[in-house]
């Protein structure tokens, strides 16, 4: 399998803190990574320097994506190029309805890859299809994007989103909190029909639960700004015995 | 008074000139309209209510002013249609300051209904007038005494008892003129009991020269009335204009404003609104979009005098790069205006640090059992949902576009006539995209 998604020795600061120093990570294509780790540890600052959040600025290091310096590319051109972003806390976008918003980003998308815009038909037929992949009601694509949503509904949206967007890069970034557990099934088998045998996902979180439904195949443990131990699922169970401490403690 | 001045010697020099044309209830109230103006000169930028509005500068260029009431031949048909597509309308021009009635309205008018020239009418049956004309603006700042001092045309629409317009009326004032022109205008509404009508009126100046209309406007709503009253402003950056509207409501009348600013250069937009009668209800809603460095001024003021009237009040503005916005306010609640139901809210965007916001909402409240409250923001656009549209691949510009849109949005919806609401949603986009940057004629047919 070909390497999907290089980071070498990736330092970045926020407001001149430095948060990661010295990441180093390979995805390859089809794998599931699972990044765990106690809080403060950087995983969400890994997740935004990888879709480009302008907080966050890279100080060294190179993160190579489909053979691309991705670290060159807008926010925009990298989710045209197939990286995604579960929002930890996905943003109220008051006024812009979800089908308003979603038909801009489809068709920008395929404005990117030279294609024409989607007609409308085609358009509100995909957005049933994926609408019924998590379970989404059908009025709240009608209303503006996560407002007044739930927060199982704003993490719904967020897997709908991703199935809308068909993403070779797919980062869930504790898709899991303010999840009851028939929302973190829903969710969880959501992205799980999502994957197809070229599609790698990171999932960051805390926990061991959304990895019961979503089987990572390596587990990296990041503290520190570090990735300080990489292993199989097995890691995971022993995480959840010992607690981060031990880590904390070698290093 | 440096600049008011120069217009005093012109009417004193001119009177007679500017006097002949005209009815002689509009030279009554002139002869009253110009010794105030002569008192008081244009107001100064150390009054309260000018604070942020220097308008006496804005008369510093030599105007031409048609006192002779030399008619502007232009052809209509040819040099502009405007037209919301599908919207039936009865249409009627003023070029310049003159009245032009359009020949092509294929439907008569119902029974008893009047849009014409005010002249005309003023001389023909003053009757009808007398009790209208310039009733409310009489008490207006200097600004309105200039235009009662110097009109000599304008329009009257008058809607009779019981009549029902399905058609929206539509007022369409144009500048068209190959020298920097000053024009004053004249408005007169009058509705009588239960009667219905929705008005559009759209204010259109694609001179490249500078020009300066005054804009007095004066709605009479009796017992029942209903009147949804639509303001569009598309002119140059060369324009001035000073409006000023006068609203005053009986019993159970209902009156829906809507003001927008597409384009302008200066403006200034004065609106009164007194609730005279139980049950009235008033709804003013304004849309001010600034770039460059235009100016948008809008004051308000909703005069509670009875008891169980409701007043709702949206403004909002969007400016960009050095433009400037000035909001006030005022719910005024007298004493006798119990169970009064009152809402204001005004929201504001800067999208630059050069843009400027003065916002000033206002509550006066004199009665003891009232339901009041008003807000006002001025932001900038959420860097979140920028960046959240961005991970969603909506490239910058255009999540800008959208966040502003969807901001604009909340007044376009408060619009009934469903083609109107549809044609500025595409207009208020097309103008943020920067695809409408000065009037073309009118960019409602366009």
């Amino acid at each position: 399998m070909e390497n999907l998604l290089e980071i070498k020795n990736l330092h970045a600061t926020i407001d001149g803190k430095e948060i990661l120093k010295g990441i180093n990570l390979t995805i390859k294509s089809g794998e599931v990574h699972a990044i765990m780790g106690p809080n403060g540890s950087g995983k969400s600052t890994l997740s935004n320097v990888l879709v480009g959040h302008p907080a966050y600025t890279v100080t060294e290091g190179e993160i190579i994506y489909k053979g691309k310096n991705l670290l060159e590319l807008a926010p925009e051109e990298r989710s045209h190029e197939g990286i995604f972003l579960s929002f930890q806390y996905p943003v109220e976008i008051a006024g812009v309805s979800i089908t308003n918003f979603m038909r801009a980003a489809i068709n920008a998308k395929r404005k990117y890859l030279g294609e024409e815009p989607m007609n409308a038909t085609e358009f509100l037929k995909m957005m049933r299809e994926k609408r019924a992949l998590v379970n989404l009601d059908s009025k709240l694509a009608n209303r503006s994007v996560n407002e007044g949503f739930s927060g199982g509904e704003k993490k719904r949206n967020e897997i709908f989103q991703m199935a809308m967007l068909e993403p070779t890069l797919s980062i869930l970034d504790e898709t899991d909190s303010g999840l009851d557990i028939d929302a973190l099934r829903i969710v969880a088998e959501g992205v799980n029909k999502l994957k197809r045998e070229d599609t790698s996902s990171i999932v960051i979180t805390h926990y061991q639960r959304l990895l019961d439904y979503i089987k990572p195949d390596i587990v990296h443990i990041l503290y520190n700004g570090k990735i300080v131990k990489t292993a199989g699922p097995e890691l995971v169970m022993e995480l959840e015995e010992r607690g981060y401490d031990w880590i904390k403690n070698e290093n | 008074m440096e600049y008011a001045q120069e217009y005093i010697d012109l009417f004193e020099k001119n009177r007679e000139l500017l006097e002949k044309p005209c009815a002689s209830l509009l030279n009554a109230e002139r002869a009253k309209a110009f010794l105030k103006f002569k008192n008081n000169g244009f107001p100064g930028i150390k009054e309260e209510n000018w604070l942020h509005t220097n308008v006496s500068k804005r008369f510093a260029a030599d105007y031409g002013m048609n006192l002779g009431r030399i008619t502007a031949n232009i052809d209509l048909q040819d040099t502009f249609t405007c037209d919301v597509p599908n919207l039936k309308t009865y249409r009627a021009y003023i070029v310049n300051d003159s009245f032009v009635q359009d020949e092509k309205n294929e439907k008569p008018l119902p029974n008893g209904v009047i849009i014409g020239s005010l002249n005309n009418i003023a001389t023909n049956t003053p009757t009808l007038l007398e009790p209208y004309y310039n009733r409310l603006a009489e008490r207006g700042d200097s600004t309105v005494q200039f235009n009662t001092a110097f009109v000599q045309e304008g329009i009257v629409i008058y809607i009779p008892r019981n009549c029902e317009i399905e058609e929206t009326i539509q007022i369409v004032a144009l500048l068209h003129s190959n020298v920097e022109m000053l024009n004053n205008r004249r408005l007169l509404i009058i509705m009588e009991e239960n009667s219905k009508a929705s008005i559009l009126l759209c204010d259109h100046s694609a001179s490249k020269l500078q020009t300066l209309s005054t804009a007095v406007t004066e709605i009479f709503m009796a017992r029942g009335a209903s009147l949804d009253l639509y303001e569009l402003e598309e002119t140059s950056a060369q324009n001035t204009r000073l409006g000023n509207l006068y609203v005053h409501q009986d019993g159970d009348s209902r009156f829906n404003h809507s003001n927008i600013t597409l384009t302008n250069g200066f403006t200034r937009n004065y609106i009164e609104v007194e609730l005279e009668g139980k049950g009235a209800e008033t709804n003013i809603n304004g849309l001010a979009i600034g770039d460059k460095q235009q100016h948008i001024d809008n004051r308000t003021l909703v005069d509670h005098k009875v008891p169980h009237c409701t007043s709702n009040e949206l403004y909002k503005y969007i400016l960009d790069e050095e433009s400037t916005g000035v909001f006030a306010g005022k719910m005024l609640i007298r004493t006798d205006a119990q169970q009064t139901v009152s809402q204001q809210t005004n929201r504001n965007l800067c999208l630059t640090t050069c843009a400027h916001m003065y916002a000033q909402p206002q509550l006066e409240i004199y009665a003891d059992d009232v339901k009041c409250s008003h807000g006002s923001t001025v932001g900038q656009l959420d860097e979140n949902a920028l960046f959240y549209m961005q991970q969603r691949g909506i490239p910058a510009d255009e999540a800008r576009h959208l966040l502003m849109y969807a901001f604009a949005g909340e007044v376009i919806e408060n619009i009934k006539i469903d083609t109107l609401r549809d044609r500025l949603h595409l207009l208020v986009e097309k103008r943020f995209r920067g695809e409408l940057n000065h009037c073309k004629g009118c960019s409602l047919c366009k």
